[in-house]
């Protein structure tokens, strides 16, 4: 049996949740006793696919055809490489890029398609551990087939270590461009702006609790106390109260700050993922099971409108 | 032209739940609009304002408690909905992103959209995949994860091209000229070609709230209820190799020191601890 697993790439660069699905791959083609191969589609493919052959790789194939991620060109490689290679799983980044095409992979293929896994056991049967509800509760999903498509979560599985020795072939595929119906025009950068939140020393980071742009004033009061910067989750900035620049999260910034106070902001994985790496995380919510309490350092369960005046004051504010 | 969007209501929890068999007990879940579709309803209804003889078609799959998300969406702006429900879906523990495409998919092919709009996922089981489906189900180009949408009509094409004739050179349905919301504050764009399926991100556009004459008018909208039988598809339809098989609390990894007390205690052992990082000093 073999485990295929699709690096991605952007602009030039291999993004690390290659090295994570070939992580993914390794420990699924373990468990089910399976090759393990990788495959790249598009851009420099000579230069990704070194970089592709790590410890637990069995064999990198690699399509030259284009240069950027275009999907209806996705489809078609992958589902020509997978009818060759005749994987059992097909892993595949849950990514913006990776939710564009192994959907309509798997319906072209006549697979199950399970997203966005958090875990992966394979005893006889595939089962799919997957989050609901906001991270809320974890499900698991059994496949009863033999093959499946599975999106896997970024930053879930470690890197596949550098190394090994896998051959890297190069695969030809027969791309239909009347099928191409879409075309990639450009990039857009659109976090800059007047501030750069990952360079903050210290962020008050606002979230869906504060509930009216009007009661933002509590948050610059606190900042402006704590000599601290503003930044926000995605739907203070979805609902134009704050800048899309001072956006913390996946689709925003990834910072670092020393200390990260994070108040109404229930932790979402699209924003730990962005702020995890904070040295000091502070949680304040009214929700005791808020997942952002599982990554915080110290929390207050209890009401932000309370808390947060009564910080200020604490700083002379 | 006419414009389909997809529309569901999602179960939210309360912050104090428990669990029932396979899902939680429905006790401490409350149903609304989902958050996606929320911004897809809004991106239509503006497209049929923008234009002229443009419908706007919700679709969901769901019970009659999900009439009361729709009645928001008529009442947003939609002009009709199709709700699709049976027995034989009711009974089903799972309704994984295939079958809800093949559902959906049955719709669309009775209503011959120009452009579907979906949300990128629903709020609870947060798939993400039955917008991709759908589209590759009825042949349909689409877009995943869209944050900026403009619709280039054949006749601006040919009118900006200054050449009323030249009509070979784009396809006849018109060109979807979209954003994609990547990671890391990148957008990538993109033209689409229609007839195509959009997945909408949140932050698109600000969903406007009903108006009491728009609650009014839904009342009056119509909603046709669709069962399988109507749509010509069977329970074979519904068949796929997916089972749930345990739902479950995930173990709290979190060593956070949590203050008890009232705010004014709280937020002073905060500051002593703010203090000791060198915050605000």
């Amino acid at each position: 049996m073999t485990v295929l697993a699709v690096a991605e790439h952007r602009r030039g660069e291999l993004r690390d949740v290659s090295h994570e699905v070939a992580g993914a791959g390794r420990e699924l083609a373990d468990a089910t006793d399976s090759e393990l191969h990788l495959a790249v589609v598009s851009g420099d493919v000579a230069s990704f696919g070194e970089d592709l052959v790590r410890e637990g790789v069995d064999a990198v194939h690699t399509v030259d055809y284009g240069e950027e991620f275009n999907h209806d060109v996705y489809v078609q490689a992958v589902e020509q490489l997978a009818t060759e290679v005749d994987p059992a799983y097909l892993l595949v980044p849950h990514t913006v890029n990776g939710l564009d095409y192994a959907p309509a992979v798997a319906e072209r293929l006549g697979l199950p398609i399970v997203t966005d896994a958090v875990g992966m056991e394979a005893d006889g049967t595939l089962e799919v551990t997957r989050e609901m509800y906001g991270s809320k509760v974890e499900t698991t999903i059994e496949v009863d087939a033999d093959r499946a498509v599975v999106t896997v979560r970024p930053a879930e599985w470690p890197q596949a270590p550098k190394g090994g020795d896998a051959p890297v072939e190069p695969f030809d595929v027969d791309v239909d461009e009347s099928a191409v119906r879409s075309t990639v025009t450009g990039f857009e950068e659109v976090a800059g702006g007047d501030v750069d939140i990952s360079e903050a020393d210290v962020l008050v980071s606002v979230g869906r609790g504060i509930e009216e742009e009007d009661n933002l004033d509590v948050i610059w009061d606190l900042a402006e106390a704590l000599d601290a910067t503003v930044s926000a989750s995605r739907p203070v900035v979805d609902s134009g109260w704050l800048p899309k620049n001072r956006q913390v999260g996946q689709s925003g910034k990834v910072v670092t700050p020393d200390v990260y106070i994070a108040i109404g902001i229930s932790g979402a994985v699209q924003h730990v993922a962005g702020m995890k790496g904070a040295d000091t995380i502070i949680a304040v919510n009214k929700d005791p099971n808020a997942p952002i309490f599982d990554i915080a350092d110290y929390g207050i369960v209890d009401d932000l409108f309370e808390v947060v005046p009564a910080l200020t004051e604490e700083f002379g504010g | 032209m006419k414009v389909l969007v997809t529309v569901t209501d999602v179960a939210v929890v309360d912050d104090e739940f428990e669990i029932d068999g396979l899902d939680v007990d429905e006790r401490y879940l409350t149903y609304e609009l989902n958050e996606w579709d929320d911004y897809a309803v809004e991106e239509a209804v503006q497209i049929a304002e923008a234009g002229e003889d443009v419908e706007v078609v919700t679709v969901t799959v769901g019970p009659e408690r999900a009439e009361e998300a729709i009645r928001k969406a008529l009442a947003k702006g939609a002009d009709r909905a199709v709700r699709v429900w049976d027995d034989a879906i009711a009974g089903r523990e799972l309704l994984d992103a295939e079958t809800k495409a093949e559902l959906l998919a049955a719709v669309a092919r009775e209503e011959e959209p120009d452009l579907i709009l979906s949300g990128v996922q629903s709020g609870d089981d947060s798939f993400a995949a039955t917008g991709v489906t759908l589209a590759e189900k009825l042949g349909a180009e689409w877009a995943a994860v869209v944050n900026q949408l403009d619709l280039d009509s054949e006749a601006d094409r040919r009118e900006a091209s200054g050449n009323a004739s030249d009509e070979a050179a784009s396809s006849d349905a018109g060109v979807a000229s979209v954003h994609r919301e990547l990671e890391g504050g990148v957008e990538e764009l993109t033209d689409v070609e229609l007839p195509a399926v959009l997945t909408i991100q949140t932050g698109i556009n600000e969903p406007r709230y009903a108006s009491l004459r728009g609650i009014r008018q839904a009342q009056n909208k119509p909603l046709e209820v669709q069962t399988l039988a109507d749509l010509g598809l069977d329970e074979g339809s519904l068949e796929t190799p997916l089972r749930w098989t345990a739902t479950y609390e995930p173990e709290s990894e979190g060593e956070a020191t949590v203050f008890e007390g009232g705010a004014d205690e709280t937020a002073g052992e905060l500051a002593a601890v703010l203090r000791e990082a060198g915050v605000g000093q």
